[in-house]
């Protein structure tokens, strides 16, 4: 989908994007970086926005540099900042971009109603999108970038601003864009810990160099964590305390983690299932209220060694993201080869 | 990679009805995601929608109501005149026009700077504001595709905005009877008129408006551009031709939009002008001066305008 060889962006003072070369194929692909790592710059670019100063991109095979428009043609974006008029409502809104990309009016039209339908956006689709609430808003953003059906997407922080409900919905659509869309999705985001929920690969930059590039697998151990909270109960007046053990003495790997959570480690597969099983019987038997339980991975920590997942991060303190610990620095080109 | 869309058969005739909650009928529809195989029709489409999206913008239609109380209020203070002008006409039998048709634009142009105020900053600062740019430079669409067509769309609503009035003067000078010859070369020359008002006076106001995402300031800077030079030029004018130096003064006319626009007209659309006597700019030399600044001005404010998109966005 987009293969980049020596990628670079020099403004004035600033390297924006440092040879930057990766391949990225279909499918959900997470871009990660701190605020300044150099993300938007590579959009800009891939878009054929911006000339670069060094190097080639390619997006679906075309080059950036000389076929922009012909990439523009088949690839959607959502930036990162706001970008919708407030008098005007989310459907002739986003009408006339389908026709800015050259839909048919009909055609716009029809490919509007069933995209925001798909994004979620009903009957407040007619008033103005002055008071949409952001998560609304962030929707109408991404039907725009969906509406005249592109083969790959680029959305930039799409969760920005988002609660964390609201998070977990558009997550949960932008695995959808692929899963049931067929449009490939390339994501940027400043947490890991969200991107790799719904990314199958996923690139790290920073200072406009490559950190990593790997499928999901390879950022994240292949068992899980779930952690799990419960209530006490009068017969077990501390609930994690008897969880704990009940797990330990039916073999399961357990830990502790603060004063109230137990995190237990899922193995892939079949035994994972069962490991599930075993978490909820164990807590049904010893009569405890199950207040959550939550899937966590967990080498993320080692790979933002100052951040943990689900931590939001500080955004005034762009240096955090330090570069893996001893991991080996630029795999470069380690990904799927595109197409 | 191919698009492997779901196409899903209980398409009930391509209506979106996955909304549908189970009432009445109790039916529910999920049709899945369709995919997009029809044409593509590329930049010129794109243009000629993002024209007459930006037409209609510019009175307020597609827009809310509020949006649309200025500019109507304005087209009616505009066409009002010339409805009293047939009326008039036709009741008191008059053998010709009270006013020329070169002469309408003029006589009113401060209801036409209001409204070129209202409509420019309309068609562009709202763009900037709402960082709805990248929206559009991320699609097939160039940056001068872009300027091009919020220009060709400012010079039509002013074109219209001007030539409906000298219309309705048209219609009612042929109804009243008005030799029919005079009547239709006289209606020419204001619509060639308009023509020209029209493109320059766009390329001005957009280039002006274009240099803030904030309307308030928008119309001010506009209005200012518009008015100002235009009274430094018919006082200078008029002084000048005080002091018996018609030849300056007619010179002076080149100094404004207003005034050029004024002198174009009488040099070539058959027109008197609201110079000072003896100062009106002749077909000839002076003319041709005028012409020429008309055009070049036009010009410059497009090229600017062009370079003044070529960073913006993203």
């Amino acid at each position: 989908m987009i293969v980049t060889e020596g990628l670079s962006k020099r403004y004035p003072g600033v390297t924006a994007l440092d040879r930057l070369t990766v391949s990225i194929g279909p499918g959900v692909t997470g871009l990660v970086g701190a605020n300044g790592a150099g993300k938007s710059t590579l959009i800009k670019l891939l878009l054929g926005l911006a000339p670069a100063s060094e190097g080639t991109s390619r997006v679906l095979d075309k080059d950036s540099a000389t076929e922009g428009a012909a990439i523009r043609a088949q690839v959607g974006y959502m930036p990162e900042h706001d970008c919708l008029p407030p008098d005007v409502p989310a459907t002739e809104f986003v009408v006339h971009m389908a026709r800015m990309s050259g839909l048919p009016r009909a055609a716009a039209r029809e490919r509007t109603a069933d995209t925001l339908r798909h994004v979620g956006l009903y009957e407040e689709r007619y008033r103005p999108m002055g008071g949409y609430s952001t998560g609304m808003k962030q929707r109408v953003k991404l039907a725009q970038a969906l509406v005249h059906d592109p083969r790959l997407v680029l959305l930039d922080e799409p969760t920005n601003g988002l609660d964390p409900a609201g998070r977990d919905e558009m997550l949960a659509l932008i695995r959808r864009v692929h899963a049931d869309f067929g449009i490939s999705v390339l994501t940027t985001s400043h947490l890991l810990g969200e991107l790799e929920r719904v990314s199958d690969h996923v690139v790290v930059i920073d200072g406009g160099r490559l950190l990593r590039s790997e499928p999901i697998g390879g950022f994240t151990s292949s068992t899980t964590s779930l952690a799990v909270e419960v209530t006490d109960s009068d017969a077990h007046p501390n609930g994690a305390t008897a969880l704990h053990d009940a797990l330990v003495a039916a073999g399961v790997a357990v830990r502790r983690e603060g004063g109230r959570l137990v995190m237990v480690d899922i193995p892939p597969g079949e035994a994972g299932e069962r490991g599930y099983d075993t978490v909820r019987d164990t807590v049904t038997d010893l009569g405890l209220g199950l207040i959550r339980m939550e899937q966590r991975r967990r080498r993320i920590a080692e790979v933002f060694s100052t951040r943990t997942d689900g931590t939001p991060a500080d955004p005034t303190h762009p240096a955090t993201p330090a570069p893996a610990a001893p991991a080996p620095v630029a795999q470069e080109g380690a990904g799927r080869r595109a197409e | 990679m191919p698009n492997d869309h779901a196409a899903d058969p209980a398409t009930t005739g391509g209506t979106p009805a996955g909304t549908a909650t189970a009432r009445g009928d109790a039916r529910i529809h999920d049709i899945g995601y369709r995919g997009y195989d029809g044409p593509r029709l590329g930049r010129s489409h794109a243009r000629r929608a993002l024209v007459e999206q930006s037409v209609r913008g510019a009175f307020g239609i597609g827009r809310s109501a509020k949006s649309k109380i200025l500019p109507m209020l304005l087209l009616a203070i505009m066409v009002l005149p010339a409805v009293i002008m047939v009326a008039v006409a036709l009741v008191t039998n008059l053998d010709d026009l009270p006013l020329e048709y070169t002469r309408y634009a003029v006589m009113l142009q401060p209801v036409l700077g209001l409204y070129i105020a209202l409509a420019a900053p309309q068609m562009v600062s709202l763009d900037l504001r709402y960082r709805t740019i990248p929206l559009y430079f991320s699609r097939p669409l160039e940056r001068t595709d872009y300027v091009a067509s919020k220009l060709a769309a400012l010079a039509t609503a002013i074109f219209l905005f001007t030539s409906l009035p000298l219309v309705v003067l048209y219609a009612g000078a042929l109804l009243a009877e008005l030799d029919a010859g005079d009547q239709t070369v006289g209606f020419l020359q204001g619509l060639a008129g308009a023509v020209v008002f029209a493109l320059l006076h766009a390329a001005i106001a957009l280039l002006v408006a274009s240099l803030t995402p904030r309307r308030g300031f928008g119309v001010a800077a506009v209005i200012a551009v518009l008015t100002v030079p235009y009274f430094a030029a018919t006082s200078l004018q008029v002084i000048l031709h005080d002091l018996g130096n018609t030849a300056a003064a007619g010179w002076v006319g080149l100094l404004s939009p207003g005034t050029l626009m004024d002198g174009v007209q009488g040099a070539y659309l058959g027109g008197d002008t609201d110079f000072p006597p003896g100062s009106d700019p002749s077909a000839g030399g002076m003319g041709l001066a005028y012409l020429l600044v008309t055009v070049g001005l036009t010009a410059l404010c497009s090229f600017l305008l062009v370079r003044r998109y070529r960073k913006e966005g993203i």
